[in-house]
């Protein structure tokens, strides 16, 4: 079948424009696209013909199949009587949560640190240093197995905890939290939440307007804060107090394994995902510092001259000369660096962390749906790149160079 | 030039249609490269594990050495994979492995839907509780509330969830990749219970910083019967699984060990002469030569030999023969006759 494709799209060459490089170079790149799609076919009919042969169940059905497995860390409603489909959603929104607070730290520690690197305090800038050469240079497996196996051994046990201002409590079995229970009415605190945030953006506008008319500057970071804190809290006051906290519950009598805390009361963050977390943060934030750092010492030294012969101090100048313009640096490897720790995320199979590839490892175990799982997985991951780089090239475009 | 890359792609594109469409036999594949791929596990002691000079031993590595005596009359022409349980089924059906002796419950979804088959039991187990002693634990049934580490990918992780929900009880579920990593965390006490098959409790119980501190709870809560597995759609190769395994147990039924067996070929009674291969042509009914079972008793041994070996009171499992006696001393082993 291949073969008649191929002559069809050979017949044009055979004609009298044999010689003509435009012509030639269309043949060729058709001859490429019906290989490859030739070569595509054959792949995905061969497959279909071999998983027949072999009497292997192949298709999507086994989606809605119940799932029969548990698991200790989930964002959505679910049940050992759940789905495979749902197990698998489980474990990609496992997948986002860890990504997600992975980059915001990576983020964090990785701009501080760079910057500590250029410190002129000989201290600081060494003990970035030593982070960074330390960090990166040891593999993440490794620094995932340190984080949870190391640090679990060293905090106490599941009858025992460590607690801060008797709110938050720490133990093997994880970090307990308050958990905010809402009651009717309590939407008109998001409403606040929402409102409060408009409001920021809109004096935001104005301020700089102001301060690009006539130079004044307004306190708009303490005004921020003030709105957005201040306007929930009011309403929170102002409509009877419809939320409470509930705390978890450190039982300490009856029978041995129901002491410690309670199962599913206050919010119980996993020390796997606490693991997790710390890893990858503090893995990718060594290649993020030397990114910041590299994007910072990009920018002419003259332009901190200059500042400073304004009357800038040292953090202004930082922060409204220099980092402005180190951001066009840094911006395209700290994409790369972001969408690395998503992908790398999923090493949490190692520590039982639910994400993505250890729920649909299951489920292809229980399955034996191996192509359909692989194939899930394959595109999730392509995707959040797909979309990570779509964002970071956008943001990149707004930071770049305006030409006037 | 565009004469010279279609033919190419055609001749490429047809070349690899014609490998996968012939195929050879499992066992004619097998004879050709002289040696047996045997999927095993990563390391369970007793079961498939490697010594301290890189050899691979066990009940489980006793059925492929067995397998290649039949084959080969060599017991060392076997080469090991170790697979997670994730990867062992894809390795079979790909081809990766020629049979998968890694400790693996015959369920009916695994039997039906990935296009295997499995070749009989080696070893009946059940899926059992491990927890410390500390905890003056005596029942599955006062687990409640309790965290349990598991491996992902395996039956035990569904027999515990269906066991807590059937007696209403909370639980926490922390599922690991690798068996090491299960210990390791049951260790540094993440979890109150350690559960998987029985026999794995006990050999992974010797991992552990103080093996004396923990116990295993009476209660069996499921049926895990393990052996070992071949592809669908050769039966040549199916036979000579189920084969291999059914002469070990037969052997042992009519007293032919290792160390008697040159004895035995002038023995009296027929069932022992069919089995040697003295009597009849059953080797070459399943493409073999006659003395098939004579080489794997020869090399590897009988059932009772490979299990006391492995697994055995004496061993520092110390399991005992429980439901895997032979079915005339009150277990469940029981294969057809050679006749």
């Amino acid at each position: 079948m291949s073969v008649m494709e191929q002559d069809s799209a050979g017949a044009p060459a055979r004609a009298s424009l044999l010689n003509d490089p435009k012509v030639r170079g269309i043949f060729y790149q058709l001859v490429l696209i019906v290989a490859l799609v030739a070569f595509g076919y054959f792949i995905v009919t061969n497959t279909i013909h071999n998983l027949e042969q072999q009497n292997i169940a192949s298709g999507w059905g086994f989606l809605e199949n119940t799932a029969g497995f548990g698991t200790n860390q989930s964002l959505v409603e679910y049940s050992e009587t759940s789905s495979y489909g749902r197990a698998i959603y489980v474990g990609f929104l496992n997948t986002l949560l860890v990504a997600g607070v992975g980059i915001f730290f990576a983020t964090l520690i990785g701009f501080i640190v760079g910057i500590a690197r250029l410190s002129n305090n000989w201290v600081i800038n060494r003990i970035a240093y030593c982070y960074v050469e330390l960090v990166r240079n040891i593999p993440l497996l490794l620094q995932i197995f340190f984080w949870y196996f190391a640090v679990l051994r060293s905090i106490p046990g599941k009858r025992e905890k460590w607690s801060i201002f008797d709110t938050f409590h720490l133990n093997i079995g994880g970090l307990r939290l308050p958990k905010p229970i809402w009651e009717p009415g309590s939407f008109m605190i998001g409403i606040a939440l929402v409102i409060a945030i408009a409001a920021s953006i809109v004096v935001s506008r104005w301020a700089r307007k102001r301060q690009e008319a006539t130079g004044q500057q307004f306190p708009m970071f303490w005004t921020a804060v003030g709105l957005i804190i201040g306007l929930p809290v009011i309403t929170y006051l102002v409509t009877g107090m419809p939320m409470h906290l509930e705390h978890p519950n450190f039982v300490e009598t009856g029978p041995i394994l129901r002491q410690g805390f309670e199962l599913n009361v206050g919010i119980n963050v996993i020390p796997e995902f606490l693991a997790l977390t710390a890893a990858l943060s503090i893995y990718t934030a060594s290649f993020i510092a030397e990114i910041v750092r590299a994007g910072i010492q990009a920018v002419s030294h003259g332009q901190t001259e200059a500042a400073h012969a304004l009357g800038l101090r040292n953090g202004p100048t930082l922060r409204l000369v220099v980092i402005p313009q180190a951001m066009r640096v840094i911006i395209p490897p700290l994409t790369s660096q972001y969408l690395n720790l998503t992908k790398n995320s999923s090493l949490a199979v190692a520590i039982a962390y639910p994400d993505l590839v250890s729920m649909g490892g299951t489920v292809l175990n229980q399955t034996g749906q191996a192509i359909e799982i692989i194939g899930i997985w394959m595109a999730v991951y392509l995707s959040l790149s797909l979309l990570t780089s779509a964002f970071m090239n956008w943001y990149n475009q707004r930071m770049a160079l305006v030409e006037r | 030039m565009s004469k010279k890359i279609l033919p190419l792609v055609i001749g490429a594109a047809m070349g690899v249609a014609a490998t996968t469409a012939a195929g050879a036999t499992t066992l004619e594949d097998v004879k050709a490269k002289g040696f047996i791929q045997c999927g095993v596990s990563q390391g369970l002691p007793g079961f498939s594990n490697p010594d301290s000079q890189g050899n691979w031993t066990g009940l489980d590595v006793d059925l492929c050495r067995a397998m290649a005596s039949a084959v080969f009359g060599d017991a060392t022409a076997v080469k090991y994979t170790p697979l997670s349980a994730k990867e062992r089924f894809t390795a079979l059906q790909s081809g990766e492995v020629d049979v998968l002796s890694r400790n693996t419950t015959w369920t009916m979804s695994r039997d039906t839907q990935l296009g295997l088959n499995f070749a009989g039991v080696n070893y009946y187990d059940g899926q059992g509780f491990m927890v410390r002693k500390d905890l003056g634990v005596t029942s599955a049934l006062e687990l409640s509330g309790a965290s349990v580490c598991t491996n992902t990918g395996t039956t035990t992780e569904l027999n515990v969830a269906d066991y807590f929900r059937a007696n209403n009880m909370p639980y926490e579920i922390v599922a690991f990749e690798k068996a090491d990593e299960v210990v390791a965390a049951y260790d540094a006490g993440r979890c109150d219970v350690y559960t998987t098959d029985a026999s794995g409790l006990y050999a992974q119980r010797l991992k552990l910083t103080n093996p004396g501190d923990h116990m295993v709870l009476p209660e069996i809560i499921s049926k895990e019967p393990l052996g070992p597995v071949v592809r669908q759609g050769d039966d040549e190769w199916f036979n000579i699984a189920k084969w291999t395994l059914n002469a070990m147990l037969n052997a042992e039924e009519l007293g032919v060990t290792s160390e008697n067996v040159d004895e035995m070929k002038s023995s009296d009674n027929p069932s022992v002469k069919r089995l040697l291969g003295v009597e009849g042509a059953f080797g070459e009914a399943i493409g073999l030569s006659n003395d098939w079972a004579y080489n794997i008793v020869k090399n590897v041994g009988n059932y009772e030999e490979s299990f006391n070996a492995n697994v055995g009171p004496d061993t520092p499992l110390g399991i005992s023969r429980g439901v895997n006696a032979l079915w005339n001393d009150g277990g469940f082993m029981y294969a057809p006759p050679v006749r």
